[in-house]
């Protein structure tokens, strides 16, 4: 793989990312618990579009394809998202939980590629930053109040936490790509962020009077294009108007 | 040529916030006057996800086009990032005769929302706590006063 071929798949990781969790929140718009709630995940799932289009719009430059074409014409093994991102909403203790997850994530590997050497890559990085402040917010303060809330709520974070801890390993999983452009200073060098995301998430939970899963082994496929069954689904509903009429645009 | 182009470009209105303009936002970065009727104008967007950035485009274009230009080109700037730093003083002062509360400024502004004291903008009481993180638009969060009960839109720190 040249290096043009090695950032074009690097910038599709970090756009895919961001549009599968924007389009699992979606499906919350009009169905949140309550509508501080509705109109606070619907907003996080704008900024990620936002964020996943201007990705996009990047990716094309180097492949030659538009941000519509690789969001709405690309099939499941060609998507590099993380697999906690496609999981589903199933509860709003689920929503919670995955957001927390991949906001520390997201916030970490945003701020390493402020630094990046890329001058598209870092002034997205830098803008998306100062809004994964706000969602990270949001979902950390969910954590406590709901963790720390009623046996119930309790219960049903520790359920979620359970279920959705075997994810986020994946995050820290380097491709061959991957560690070249992180040797190159393109790349955010996602394997030294775990210690780092690990202390803050054990705080929050810990904080939650929740407790940490045991175990160490996680799933791991969606950088490589290997997806569970859930992400075929999430793109029959978000690629159906441009397979069912090719090109249209609003 | 130029300055005439700027004057026409800080006149249009933000869609989602129509008291302020596009130079209260702050978000006119450059114009380049190419020809009698070809024009390029830069602009940088508030917010990654904001549908309002695609309608000002528009209405960019409108603009310019009634001013005799037929070839528009609109260019996005995201380096450096805009920041509700950019926002004119008068902007401010518009938005709170508006009835939104500006960003809070100085060092207040890295606190997000946290810890930080947002004047009601009606009654100007410190007294106010904040209901939701996120608001009506991408860029607010929503407030109520507890002296005059009113609730209120806050816009948002982005730095
Ligand atoms: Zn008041």
């Amino acid at each position: 793989m040249n290096n043009k071929a090695m950032l074009f798949d690097y910038v599709l990781h970090l756009a895919d990312n961001q549009v599968i969790m924007a389009q699992r929140l979606s499906e919350l718009c009009g169905h949140g618990p309550a509508l501080e709630q509705d109109i606070a995940i619907t907003n996080i799932s704008l900024d990620l579009i936002g964020q996943a289009r201007l990705l996009f719009q990047y990716a094309g430059k180097l492949d030659g394809r538009d941000e519509d074409q690789l969001a709405f014409l690309r099939d499941v093994h060609e998507f590099r998202n993380v697999l906690l991102v496609e999981q589903p909403n199933h509860d709003f203790a689920h929503v919670i939980v995955r957001q927390y997850l991949f906001d520390e994530f997201n916030f970490l590997n945003y701020q390493a590629l402020c630094q990046s050497k890329d001058e598209d890559l870092a002034a997205i990085a830098t803008k998306a930053l100062m809004e994964v402040k706000y969602h990270r917010r949001f979902s950390r303060n969910w954590m406590l109040r709901l963790g720390d809330g009623t046996a119930i709520s309790r219960q049903k974070m520790q359920d979620a936490l359970n279920d959705l801890w075997s994810y986020p390993g994946e995050f820290f999983e380097m491709t061959g790509g991957e560690e070249i452009l992180a040797k190159a200073g393109i790349a955010a060098d996602v394997a030294s962020m775990k210690p780092t995301w690990l202390a803050n998430v054990t705080q929050t939970v810990k904080e939650a009077s929740l407790v940490i899963p045991e175990g160490d082994w996680h799933q791991t496929g969606g950088k490589k294009g290997i997806h569970s069954e859930h992400l075929g689904h999430i793109l029959a509903e978000m690629q159906f108007l441009q397979r069912a009429y090719p090109g249209q645009t609003w | 040529m130029k300055g005439k182009v700027y004057k026409i470009l800080a006149a249009v209105k933000d869609p989602e916030i129509p008291v302020l303009t596009l130079e209260d936002l702050g978000v006119i970065r450059d114009v380049n006057v190419l020809n009698d009727d070809e024009v390029e104008v830069k602009i940088t967007p508030t917010y990654t996800g904001c549908p309002a950035t695609d309608v000002m485009e528009e209405e960019i274009r409108l603009a310019l086009f009634v001013a005799g230009f037929s070839k528009i080109r609109i260019t996005q700037v995201i380096s450096p990032a805009w920041t509700t730093d950019w926002l004119s003083q008068k902007g401010r002062e518009k938005l709170i005769e508006y009835g939104i509360a500006p960003p809070v400024e100085g060092q207040a502004k890295t606190a997000l929302l946290e810890d930080i004291s947002v004047p009601c903008p009606r009654c100007g009481s410190e007294d106010t706590k904040m209901i939701s993180a996120f608001g009506s638009t991408a860029c607010k969060a929503l407030f109520q006063c507890q002296s005059c009960r009113e609730p209120f839109d806050y816009f948002k720190c982005h730095a």
